[in-house]
């Protein structure tokens, strides 16, 4: 990975951003190399590493409670009480009311889906844009390709936060403006990352031979190039799922995002955050679980980039 | 000959933000309604409405909009703010100065923290105190920056101690930076998020240079400890490090827009929350095309110090 920094950072223009981005920083030296001769699957590598086994637990403890919570309601979503109630396992509900009266436990519960599942579509688009671009930069090179990657540098001049809030702006705070700026203003950022994996395979024999053997270009990409890349692509589809659980969290938490009444950790944050000296556990709670949820996927995804690291040899 | 480089990134730079200035006045073509029916509201009559759009040169084609827009940007015209109607560069300058100040002490704080904990780590290597460092920079750089200022609030103003203010109070007109004391907060939050990157990327090229053929070189002939890593190492392991610096620095322009909100800091970043739910275009564009610059102008900074450092760079292009 260090390597593609390097020259990344040569090649790129203005506002040109290494590989690795926000990233993940290892050095070469410190991940120990597998021999040629045993290989293991990709997974076994990855819960190997106690982050990858940590990482996989919390994500996995996170999702579970956002996905089957909006299942075992205790209190429903109706009111409990009128107003701030902060009195714990009191008639008010395990972890009191919120500022309507709402039982917090409940609307802790029935909170974490939405953005889980925003975060994750937001992801997806971007991986499956961010893939194509940079694999049809990296593979047609030329003019296309220096085209293509000044357009990303335009993307990239502006922040994501900023790009979502200017989308907001025009089209509104709905679910799908949120999914899809997210999504796009990750691709460029992803596309540097396939490019340049996809410039450390195209001159590797397989694909000579492909080529040779006059395989339609379509074909090398998703048959011979894609399987190649899959290693840094699943460390950036971590990261980048962590940052879209960050963005579209911070969104609901400005008021931008899922409106209310709707049960969301970012919006419940921005909602009780007044009372947060007298009923702390209104915003505790989807704190702490963004936070956890957070850690764990980017626990994952370092351990993914270990794991990639550590089979560099064969890839060579 | 790196003239025609910098030269080069610079014409690349004016046609970055060019390209940017298109995309932010583009994205508000697609906006449904029109300004003058919502600035002036439901009731009022086609003939306001038209006059309106004439003062304000709505009724002129998309291009020739465009352009006049963009040579407003040039003599400091933003457009007038449809919230307000007062005009953007107004609103800009009274809230610039505080996220300068935020920005300016977060950045002066987390790049000399986050390089001496990156190489003190480095020095470790394997030991716990390393290991303790990696984890813990891992855990808030996963984070989003509301998470850890809510932490904070928690921890230092509300829930456990109570000695630090939890919001920016400031009375109207007063500089934030007369009252430091309400600084802290937004200023810890931002520096506990920037400073993880620059610790992961310092530890990562120290190791890989302290490990390097010239490091060992200069160990076995002898050069103090202390000397081959000040003299040998670390010169050479700051070069990709002034790039993620140079991200980082850039991201504190768009990082500060939650963190102003969440400490309701008077600041360009709440103004740009107002606008946004307010559905203020001008103020919306203006801010965006604000921070765009900062960040092509940061990064320009770190390429020409990188052409200027890298002498490999220098002949290569």
């Amino acid at each position: 990975m260090t390597k593609h920094t390097a020259t990344d950072t040569a090649a790129g223009g203005p506002g040109a951003v290494p590989a690795m981005e926000e990233g993940l920083a290892l050095a070469s030296a410190e991940v120990p190399k597998e021999s040629q001769t045993t290989y293991r699957p990709f997974f076994k590598r990855v819960l190997a590493q106690k982050q990858g086994r940590i990482g996989l637990t919390i994500t996995v403890v996170v999702l579970a409670f956002a996905i089957f919570g909006p299942l075992l309601l205790p209190w429903a979503t109706g009111n409990t009480a009128t107003e701030f109630v902060a009195k714990p396992f009191s008639e008010y509900g395990i972890f009191g009311s919120d500022n309507l009266g709402r039982d917090v436990l409940s609307r802790f519960l029935a909170g974490g889906l939405t953005l889980f599942v925003y975060a994750l579509l937001a992801t997806v688009l971007g991986m499956v844009l961010g893939t194509i671009i940079g694999m049809i930069a990296a593979y047609t090179g030329g003019v296309l390709d220096s085209i293509i990657m000044r357009l990303n540098d335009v993307i990239l001049a502006i922040p994501q936060l900023v790009f979502a809030l200017l989308a907001i702006t025009v089209l509104g705070p709905q679910g799908w403006v949120l999914v899809t700026v997210i999504g796009i203003t990750h691709a460029p950022r992803i596309a540097r990352v396939a490019r340049s994996a996809t410039l450390g395979v195209i001159t590797e024999d397989y694909i000579l031979a492909a080529e040779m053997y006059a395989v339609p270009r379509w074909k090398i990409i998703v048959r011979e190039l894609l399987p190649n890349i899959t290693g840094p692509l699943s460390v950036e589809a971590g990261l980048r799922l962590t940052y879209s659980i960050g963005y579209i969290a911070s969104l609901s938490f400005l008021g931008l995002g899922l409106q209310p009444p709707a049960a969301d950790w970012g919006l419940m944050i921005n909602e009780n955050r007044i009372a947060l000296s007298v009923q702390p556990w209104g915003v505790l709670l989807p704190v702490f679980a963004i936070a956890v949820l957070t850690i764990g996927t980017n626990l994952l995804a370092d351990s993914f980039a270990r794991a990639v690291a550590s089979t560099s040899v064969e890839n060579t | 000959m790196f003239a025609k480089v910098i030269g080069r990134r610079l014409i690349l730079s004016a046609f970055i933000l060019l390209a940017v200035s298109l995309l932010v006045f583009g994205a508000t073509l697609l906006l449904p309604g029109d300004p003058a029916r919502a600035i002036l509201g439901q009731q009022a009559t086609p003939e306001r409405i038209a006059a309106l759009n004439e003062q304000l040169g709505l009724n002129q084609p998309a291009w020739q909009r465009y352009f006049s827009w963009l040579g407003g940007l040039f003599v400091g015209d933003f457009g007038t703010s449809t919230a307000s109607g007062g005009p953007v560069s107004e609103l800009i300058g009274e809230r610039i100065g505080a996220s300068f100040v935020l920005m300016l002490l977060a950045g002066v704080i987390s790049v000399p923290l986050g390089i001496a904990i990156g190489v003190w780590s480095a020095l470790h290597r394997g030991r716990r105190r390393d290991q303790a460092t990696t984890m813990v920079s891992l855990i808030l750089a996963s984070m989003p920056e509301f998470v850890i200022g809510i932490g904070l609030i928690a921890l230092f103003a509300t829930s456990v101690f109570q000695f630090l203010p939890a919001v920016t109070l400031a009375p109207p007109g007063e500089p934030v930076w007369n009252l430091p004391l309400q600084l802290v907060l937004p200023t810890l939050t931002l520096v506990l998020v920037v400073t993880p990157y620059i610790v992961r990327m310092m530890r990562a090229t120290m190791i890989e240079v302290l490990d390097s053929g010239y490091v060992e070189m200069a160990r076995l002939k002898g050069v103090p400890e202390q000397r081959v890593i000040m003299r040998h190492a670390l010169p050479h392991a700051l070069g990709p490090v002034a790039q993620v610096v140079a991200i980082q620095l850039a991201w504190l322009a768009g990082g500060v827009v939650v963190v102003e909100f969440l400490f309701r800091y008077p600041g360009l970043g709440q103004a740009l929350i107002d606008a946004v739910t307010y559905r203020d275009v001008q103020v919306v564009q203006a801010i965006s095309m604000l921070v765009a610059a900062v960040y092509v102008v940061v990064n320009l900074a770190a390429d020409v110090v990188g052409i200027l450092t890298n002498p490999k760079l220098r002949s290569a292009a």
